[in-house]
C-alpha cells in the first residue's frame, strides 16, 4: 500500500516529478562519466599491457619504457641470464630508434622498433605479411599514406640526418612487406617496425652518427609462465640484472596511478558535486511535496497510520525518482562517455587502444548504489518532517489557510 | 454533561478539568480553560459555539491526536494523556473515526481504496477490506461509486465516502469537525440524515458545528465560549 501510495503521489505531479527525474538523470550519467574517466584510464591502461601477455617490462634503470633514448648494453648477456628462470617464458627484446624514410624524394621521419618478430608484442597486422627477412620494413597506416607507399616498394631508410652536411646516416635499403597497428603507439605519428638486428646493423653503419645500437635495447618484453608470480620474477631479475628496472604490470599501474592522481581527483570531486545535486534536487522536491500535502499527512495520522509508514511512504518517493533517474541516467551517461572518448581519443600522441571513459558494471552498479544511498539520505529529512508534522496542529492551519 | 444511554454508569468520553495552551507567536492562547464533560456509549452529541471558543480543540482532544496541557481525558477507559505517540496512533486506527470539513480524501485513490486505507493499516486482508470497503459505500448512498476518485465525486459524496473511512475499522466513537461546512443546504442536510441513521445504528457521534440544523439533529448539545462549557 505505501509503495502505491507512493507512486500515486509522484503521478499525481507528472511533469515536476519527470522534471526531477530529468534533474537525477543527468546528476547521474555525469556521476556514470565521472566514475568511469577516474578509473578508465587505469584499467584501459592495464588491459593494453595486458594484451599480448608480457607481464614484465625491463627498462634501462631507474626509466620508464622508451622515456629516454637510453638503451640497455648486453643484450645477449641479458637474455642468457633470463633463460636460466624456468618461470620466465617468451622474452622479447626492442630496439628504438628514430628513422628517416626516404621515398621519392619524400623524407618521412618517426620512430621505429627493432624487434624478434616470433616473439613480437609491439603490433598487430593489418595487411601485406610480416618480418621475415633483413630487408623487410613494416610501417603504421599514417607514415604509409605519408610516404604515399605501396606493397613491394623500395626505400631508404636512414638512423640520422645532418643538417649541416646534409647527409644520412645509417642507411640501408628496406623494402615495404606490410601495414601494421602498433599497440603502444600513437594514430597520428609515423611508425616502422624491422628485425632488431637490421636496426642494430644500421646503428653500426650510424655509429659515426653518435648511436651504438649492437647488443642493445630500449626494453625487454618478458613473458611469465602460468602458474608462476610474475612480481617473484621481477624481484629475481632487478636481484640479478642491475642494469634494468623490471617492472610489472602493478608497478606500471601504480606509476600510471600516480600520473593521473589529479585527474582521477578531479573526477571524482565532479563526481561527487554531481551526486550532492542528484540528492538536493530529491531532498527539495520531497520537502515541497511534503509541505504541499501538510494537511493530507496529518489525516493520514489521524485516523491512525503509523509515524513509521509515512516515512517509508515518503522515502520510497525520493528512492523511486532518484532510481528511475538513475537508470535514465546510466544510457545518458554510457551515450555521452562514448561522445567524449571519441574526442578525448583523438587527442595527439595517445595510444590508439587508450580509452578514457571505460564501461565497468562493477563501477556502474557502485554508482548506482550510491544514488540509491543518496536517494535513501534524501527522503529521510523531509520524512522526518513529515513524521513529526503535530496533527491537531496542521489541521488547525489547513482548517485557517 | 450527558447521560449514558445503555444504561451503565461508564461513559465513552470522560474529560475533566482539562486545559489547553498553545504558543501563537510569543503569546500563549488559553484555548481551553478547564473543560469537563462525558459522553455516554451510542449517545449524539453536539459541541457549539462561535468560532475560537475550542470546539476543534476539545475534539482533538476527545480524538486522541492532541494531549491536554493538564487534566483528563478518557475514552473507552484509556486516559489520552499518558499515551505515547504509537499507542495514540493504534487507539486511533480501531476506535475512533474522524469526519473533517474538508473531506480530505487521497485524491490518488478511488473511493473504494480510501475506504480500505485504514483497514489495510490496520492489516485486515485485501479481500475482506474491499468487501467491506463496498458494504460500507452502500451503505452511504454510493455503491454505484465504488471506483470514482474523489474529483470525480460531488462534495456530498466526497463527505459521505469520508464518513464510510470513518467507520471502516468499526470504531467505538465517530468525530466530525464540522461536516457540513463545506457542504450546501440539501447535501448538509443529506450528511444530517446519515449520521443520524448511523447513531440509531448504534454509532456514538461527537459533532463540532456552526450548523443549527446538525446541531439540533443531536441528541444533547454542549455550548461552549472562551474555552469554557457554559451549557450541557
Amino acid at each position: 500500500m505505501r509503495g502505491a501510495l507512493a507512486q500515486a503521489s509522484l503521478i499525481r505531479h507528472r511533469a515536476r516529478t519527470g522534471l526531477a527525474v530529468l534533474g537525477v538523470a543527468i546528476a547521474a550519467a555525469m556521476l556514470l562519466d565521472m566514475v568511469m574517466l577516474a578509473t578508465g584510464m587505469r584499467e584501459s591502461f592495464r588491459e593494453l599491457l595486458l594484451s599480448r601477455g608480457f607481464q614484465l617490462r625491463l627498462a634501462p634503470k631507474g626509466t620508464l619504457p622508451f622515456d629516454t633514448d637510453a638503451t640497455i648494453p648486453g643484450v645477449s648477456a641479458i637474455i642468457a641470464t633470463l633463460r636460466t628462470n624456468p618461470a620466465i617464458g617468451d622474452i622479447s627484446p626492442v630496439l628504438g630508434a628514430s628513422i628517416h624514410v626516404l621515398r621519392s624524394g619524400r623524407d618521412v621521419s618517426g620512430s621505429a622498433i627493432g624487434i624478434n618478430p616470433v616473439v613480437q608484442g609491439d603490433y598487430e597486422l593489418v595487411s601485406g605479411r610480416d618480418l621475415k627477412n633483413a630487408d623487410d620494413i613494416v610501417l603504421n597506416d599514417f607514415m604509409w599514406r605519408q610516404l604515399g607507399a605501396r606493397f613491394g616498394d623500395t626505400v631508404t631508410v636512414a638512423l640520422g640526418y645532418d643538417p649541416q652536411t646534409r647527409t644520412y646516416s645509417g642507411q640501408r635499403r628496406l623494402v615495404l612487406v606490410g601495414l601494421v597497428r602498433f599497440i603502444y603507439g600513437a594514430n597520428d605519428q609515423p611508425g616502422a617496425a624491422v628485425r632488431r638486428e637490421t636496426l642494430e646493423s644500421m646503428g653500426t653503419a650510424g655509429a659515426s652518427a653518435g648511436r651504438v645500437l649492437r647488443d642493445r635495447a630500449s626494453l625487454f618484453m618478458v613473458r611469465v609462465r602460468n602458474g608462476n608470480d610474475a612480481e617473484q620474477v621481477r624481484n629475481w631479475i632487478e636481484a640479478r640484472i642491475p642494469s634494468v628496472s623490471a617492472i610489472s604490470i602493478a608497478t606500471a599501474i601504480a606509476q600510471v596511478d600516480e600520473r593521473l592522481s589529479y585527474f582521477r581527483q578531479l573526477a571524482l570531486i565532479l563526481g561527487a558535486v554531481s551526486l550532492f545535486v542528484g540528492f538536493l534536487l530529491v531532498t527539495t522536491l520531497v520537502t515541497v511535496s511534503v509541505n504541499e500535502r501538510a494537511g493530507e499527512i496529518a489525516v493520514m495520522r489521524a485516523i491512525g497510520v503509523s509515524r513509521s509508514h509515512v516515512v517509508q511512504q515518503i522515502v520510497i518517493e525520493g528512492v523511486a525518482i532518484t532510481l528511475l533517474g538513475a537508470v535514465l541516467g546510466l544510457g545518458l551517461g554510457l551515450v555521452t562517455a562514448r561522445y567524449l572518448n571519441t574526442i578525448l581519443s583523438a587527442f595527439p600522441g595517445l595510444p590508439m587502444a587508450i580509452d578514457f571513459f571505460l564501461f565497468q558494471p562493477r563501477a556502474a552498479w557502485s554508482a548506482l548504489g550510491l544514488l540509491v544511498v543518496s536517494g535513501i539520505g534524501a527522503g529521510i529529512y523531509p520524512a522526518w518532517r513529515a513524521a513529526s508534522l503535530p496533527i491537531a496542529e496542521s489541521l488547525r492551519r489547513e482548517a485557517i489557510a | 454533561m450527558t447521560s449514558p444511554r445503555d444504561g451503565t454508569d461508564n461513559p465513552i468520553v470522560s474529560v475533566r478539568d482539562v486545559r489547553r495552551d498553545y504558543p501563537v507567536g510569543a503569546e500563549r492562547v488559553h484555548a481551553l480553560q478547564g473543560v469537563s464533560l462525558d459522553v455516554a456509549r451510542g449517545d449524539y452529541v453536539a459541541i457549539v459555539g462561535p468560532s475560537g471558543c475550542g470546539k476543534s480543540t476539545l475534539l482533538n482532544l476527545i480524538g486522541a491526536i492532541d494531549q491536554p496541557t493538564s487534566g483528563s481525558v478518557t475514552i473507552a477507559g484509556r486516559h489520552v494523556e499518558s499515551m505515547t505517540d504509537r499507542e495514540a496512533t493504534q487507539f486511533r486506527l480501531l476506535n475512533i473515526g474522524f469526519v473533517f470539513q474538508r473531506f480530505y480524501l487521497l485524491p490518488i485513490l478511488s473511493a473504494v481504496e480510501n475506504v480500505a486505507l485504514p483497514m489495510a493499516e490496520a492489516k485486515v486482508p485485501k479481500d475482506e477490506r474491499v468487501k467491506r470497503a463496498s458494504e460500507l459505500l452502500e451503505y452511504v448512498g454510493l455503491g454505484a461509486r465504488l471506483r470514482h476518485r474523489p474529483s470525480e465525486l460531488s462534495g456530498g459524496e466526497q463527505q459521505r465516502v469520508a464518513i464510510a473511512r470513518a467507520l471502516a475499522n468499526r470504531p467505538s466513537l465517530l468525530l466530525a469537525d464540522e461536516p457540513t461546512g463545506e457542504l450546501d443546504a440539501r447535501t448538509g442536510t443529506e450528511i444530517i440524515r446519515l449520521f443520524q441513521r448511523l447513531n440509531e445504528d448504534g454509532t456514538t457521534l461527537v459533532v463540532v458545528t456552526h450548523d443549527e440544523d446538525l446541531a439540533s439533529a443531536a441528541r444533547h448539545k454542549i455550548h461552549m465560549r472562551d474555552g469554557r462549557v457554559v451549557e450541557s
